[in-house]
């Protein structure tokens, strides 16, 4: 598979992206400038974590407007594979792929630790790995991860099974304790109606490696290269 | 020139007079400026350098010692290790979060000016006790700029260490440590060589911000030290990071000469010194310089300190492909001047020229001084301390809970979940260990790093300070699994010329070079700090080391917490009567006397090589250094600072002819407590046999309470801690956010 991850100026988890695709499994990654004008020949595109342009307006405010952010709605429209992860997240949020907005934390500081998760859909073309209502645990690092929507755009993403990821207790219970950041309905990833487009603030890529102590993150890059895989079936079939 | 505007200056008469000499006439505005920033201690090390040139910089794994912007260690693979540690105590006074952020920036800076990728970043801090509003508000200031600038630069902050004590009240210190890996052939340095070559300034605007912020590192504070506001620097991480960015491609092409980032004094200092390493000369011409806002002076804009912006001396006729690269990030660029043949720094500014001082001069040639120095008058009574007249513990579980809440040694998780120290996917151990080890990819070898130093210790006896902070930096790598392999320090002290405060430096300087030979640790870069000091009163002296060390294969790395139920304590060395300097004498007793504990630098060596054997033999589930709080302490943290589950444990000590106190709580050197598989034991204690290390079977891991059992010795009574992990846990990890929380 080819995955391109998108460099905005102010990116900064690029890098660990294209670190678990390439080196931990084995894909072909493309680094894409924000000012590129083609994503051709890509199978799915990560937004990666970070600061874009230092986020001092609203986090995503500014890099919706990277040239590069038209393309990824043109391929998002088209059925291609979205992930946003953390800023990535908030970008989407603000481009309109997604629903809602991000607050600043309860807390007004910057957490990051390790929370637990719970795979609320496991049947996305990002969680396929995972069992249903398994928790992972994976870290989160943000200072605006406290996701807001209206309650009839709740309400809708509640009934189409869209909220995918909630935090949770260890045992698997969301509880306004295990929620870290004061979340809306203790939200950490949605996808949108279509299913192809993924925003989590937690961050996979920093728990897919055994050597970091905790490999739960990868289930979600498998799940990926799982559903690519099947989409690209009859692709093949057409070349052979 | 007038009297009162050259004591403006910071300059004597003795000084002006010598630049009246180099000049062969008077300076102007500019050049009285320009010597006055560069012959600033900050810059110049006046007071220190006699005493520098004494510590051992040398070894087979230095690829860079100390004089460029960091140092570089050989880690091997074709790689090496550079470091630096910087302060930024006076600007996180006056101005918390602008004045820790910028310390970050400056520092991130300098390791990537040498070709190196920051992939972490330590912090040291020091700061009064937290009962005062004003305290509170510089910790939350300085935690909240650190993570300000450190997250949004893609930098781990993966450790550190924090001390509170009233004496930094009026002086907090900030100290980062920042670490970054280079391909060893492509270490780039601050030269100037080739005549012709074009100068480039590339990264922000310059403003007026910063100006003289080099000169008021130098100086003393009194009550009106708030008006120097305007010298702080203001931090734009997002720039700094497509600085970064734009520097690490501009290296990997075939374009640089030299490259060197303006920090203090800014572009007078970058300009100079680059020139006078390579033994040339430079026109620099400002009238490309960009610039925030109009109608800035030559004087300002040679003194400016606005960060996120660098030098570059670029190969002739690659300046279009510096440029386009530059631009690319977004970042402001020009060609300000060429490297000359005459030695002359000569600056122009709208075609007529300003400055010209042979740049030697300037980065070189400042005034050195010898100052005198002698132990204060109060020495003996800070060491004199009649342990009859001090009950020894009577509630033992009482002692142990207050000093787990003692800020000093309370969890800082308050503090490090509010850095993202994750970031870039290398921190095998995150914060709250001995050390912070993280990775390096591409290899299966990883680095240990910690900042280290017992100030109190160093107040008590300078050079048994410095000896021991270089000991317990040491014990914390190899505890993490990892061979010591390099330091740099950051020597914060008062005014040096006070007799007393330079008998503190040249003492701890003394201890430093005993303790950094023995261990054969060179230190490779570094930075001084004087003048921490608030109207008369200095802060204890703070020689703050940050060390580095290789773990050659990532299976060796250690941790400090317990890991199974079952598993056999073990404590590696011996504990004497050392009361002195503890933090128990401090919390219990309210004193801050005695004599440091005794250390053997031979002892801690054996130590050192028998703790690394065994861990690489992988007998060994957990290892901890004892210091704050002393034996207790640390069998506390070991219980209780795990990422995961918490455990109890049952241990049986023998007072023997000690005080119960010094026993639980004193902080006698070169000792570790270690868990082992219980198969394992007698091996770990056969061996230490053979090492000649001191090892004793202390108890068992398990249950959820921690209970220490004291046998009756010779003459004293027994006595038992007895407490809940849960207990322990609550008063230690939330002692800070509590504190923090109550204003």
């Amino acid at each position: 598979m080819k995955i391109g991850v998108v460099v905005f100026p102010g990116s900064n988890c690029d890098h660990d992206c294209e670190h678990i695709f390439k080196d931990v499994l084995g894909q072909s990654v493309e680094m894409i400038w924000h000012k590129e004008s083609s994503l051709a020949g890509l199978d799915a595109i990560v937004l990666p974590g970070g600061f874009s342009y230092g986020d001092y307006l609203r986090t995503g405010a500014i890099a919706r407007f990277s040239p590069v952010m038209g393309l990824v709605k043109e391929f998002a429209k088209g059925g291609g594979m979205v992930l946003g992860i953390c800023n990535g997240f908030q970008i989407l949020l603000e481009a309109g792929l997604l629903p809602g907005a991000m607050l600043r934390n309860k807390s007004l500081h910057f957490i990051c630790k390790d929370v637990s998760v719970k795979v609320e859909n496991a049947a996305t073309a990002f969680t396929g790995a995972c069992q249903p209502g398994q928790v992972l645990k994976i870290p989160i690092a943000h200072a605006d991860g406290n996701y807001y929507t209206d309650p009839v755009t709740l309400a809708a993403m509640q009934a189409n099974a869209q909220i995918v990821l909630r935090y949770c207790t260890p045992e698997g219970k969301s509880t306004p304790e295990a929620n870290p950041n004061g979340s809306l309905d203790n939200i950490a990833g949605i996808i949108n109606a279509a299913g192809n487009v993924l925003g989590m603030m937690p961050h996979p890529e920093r728990c897919a490696e055994t050597i970091l102590g905790n490999d739960d993150g990868k289930l979600i890059f498998l799940s990926m290269l799982e559903s690519l895989k099947k989409d690209k079936k009859p692709l093949k079939m057409v070349a052979g | 020139m007038t009297k009162d505007l050259i004591a403006q200056h910071n300059l004597t008469d003795e000084e002006y007079q010598k630049i009246v000499g180099i000049l062969g006439r008077e300076p102007n505005i500019t050049e009285l400026g320009m010597f006055s920033v560069m012959w600033s201690e900050h810059c110049s090390y006046k007071s220190s350098r006699v005493h520098l040139r004494k510590l051992p910089t040398t070894g087979p794994r230095v690829v860079q010692g100390p004089g460029e912007n960091a140092g570089a260690v050989d880690i091997g693979d074709g790689l090496c290790a550079v470091f630096k540690m910087e302060s930024h105590n006076h600007p996180s006074f006056i101005e918390p979060y602008q004045g820790a952020a910028t310390g970050v920036g400056g520092i991130l800076r300098d390791i990537f000016t040498m070709g190196a990728r920051p992939i972490a970043l330590l912090d040291a801090l020091r700061f009064g006790g937290l009962d005062h509003a004003k305290n509170r508000h510089l910790v939350k200031g300085v935690v909240a700029g650190i993570a300000g600038y450190g997250n949004c630069m893609g930098v781990p902050t993966v450790g550190g260490e924090i001390v509170f004590n009233d004496i930094y009240s009026q002086n907090p210190l900030v100290n980062v440590f920042c670490l970054g890996i280079a391909h060893k052939d492509k270490i780039f340095l601050g030269t100037a060589a080739g005549i012709g070559n074009p100068v480039i300034y590339f990264g922000s605007k310059t403003g007026r911000d910063g100006i003289h912020g080099a000169t008021m590192a130098s100086d003393s504070f009194d009550d009106q030290s708030e008006q120097k506001r305007p010298t702080v620097q203001v931090g734009d991480p997002f720039t700094e990071k497509l600085l970064l960015e734009a520097c690490l491609e501009l290296m990997a092409g075939d374009l640089l000469v030299g490259i060197q980032d303006m920090g203090a004094a800014g572009l007078t200092s970058s300009s100079c010194e680059m020139a006078s390493r390579a033994g040339n000369g430079m026109d620099l011409d400002l009238t490309d310089v960009p610039r925030r806002e109009p109608g800035m002076t030559p004087y300002e804009l040679m003194l400016s300190e606005s960060q996120e912006r660098m030098l570059m001396v670029a190969q002739a006729g690659k300046e279009d492909e510096c440029i386009r690269i530059c631009k690319k990030w977004d970042l402001d660029v020009a060609v300000v001047g060429r490297v000359t043949g005459d030695g002359i720094l000569r600056v122009r500014d709208q075609g007529k020229v300003v400055a010209e001082i042979p740049a030697k001069s300037l980065a070189d040639d400042g005034p050195r001084y010898e100052r005198p120095y002698s132990p204060p008058a109060y020495q003996d009574m800070l060491t004199n301390l009649n342990y009859d007249a001090l009950p020894d513990v009577k509630d033992a579980n009482a002692a142990l809970l207050s000093l787990l809440e003692s800020p000093t040694i309370a969890s800082k998780r308050w503090v490090y979940e509010q850095y993202d120290h994750m970031v870039r996917t290398n921190t095998m151990i995150r914060p709250g260990s001995d050390a912070a080890v993280v990775r390096i990819k591409g290899t299966n070898k990883a680095l240990a790093m910690t900042v280290d130093c017992n100030s109190r210790y160093c107040l008590l006896h300078p050079y048994e300070g410095a000896r021991l902070a270089v000991a317990e930096a040491a014990r914390n790598l190899v505890c993490s699994g990892a061979e010591p392999i390099g330091l740099t320090d950051c020597l914060n002290f008062g005014n040096p010329e006070r007799p007393d405060i330079m008998w503190q430096f040249v003492l701890a300087i003394e201890g430093l070079k005993d303790a950094c030979e023995h261990f054969k640790v060179p230190i490779v870069s570094g930075n001084v700090s004087f003048y921490n000091e608030t109207n008369g009163l200095s802060i204890y002296p703070t020689p703050m080391l940050g060390m580095v060390g290789l773990i050659e294969s990532v299976e060796h790395t250690m941790t400090q917490w317990f890991k199974q139920d079952g598993d056999v304590i073990i404590l590696l060395g011996k504990t004497k009567e050392d009361l002195g300097g503890s933090e128990y004498l401090k919390v219990l007793h309210h004193r801050e006397q005695g004599s440091p504990p005794f250390l053997s630098l031979e002892t801690e060596q054996s130590l050192h090589d028998f703790l690394l054997k065994v861990i690489r033999e992988g007998i060994v589930q957990s290892a901890h250094d004892c210091s704050d709080g002393g034996l207790a302490v640390a069998l506390v943290e070991s219980c209780i600072s795990g990422p995961a589950e918490r455990r109890g444990a049952v241990v049986r000590l023998s007072l023997d002819a000690l005080r119960r106190d010094a026993l639980l709580f004193g902080e006698s050197q070169s000792r570790v407590v270690l868990s082992v598989k219980p198969e394992f034991a007698d091996r770990v204690l056969k061996l230490a046999g053979d090492a000649a290390v001191p090892a004793t079977k202390i108890g068992t891991v398990g249950g959820d309470r921690v209970v220490v059992e004291v046998e009756k010795g010779q003459w004293s009574e027994g006595c038992r801690i007895d407490l809940t992990v849960d207990q322990l846990y609550d008063r230690w990890a939330f002692s800070i956010e509590r504190t923090l929380n109550q204003a």
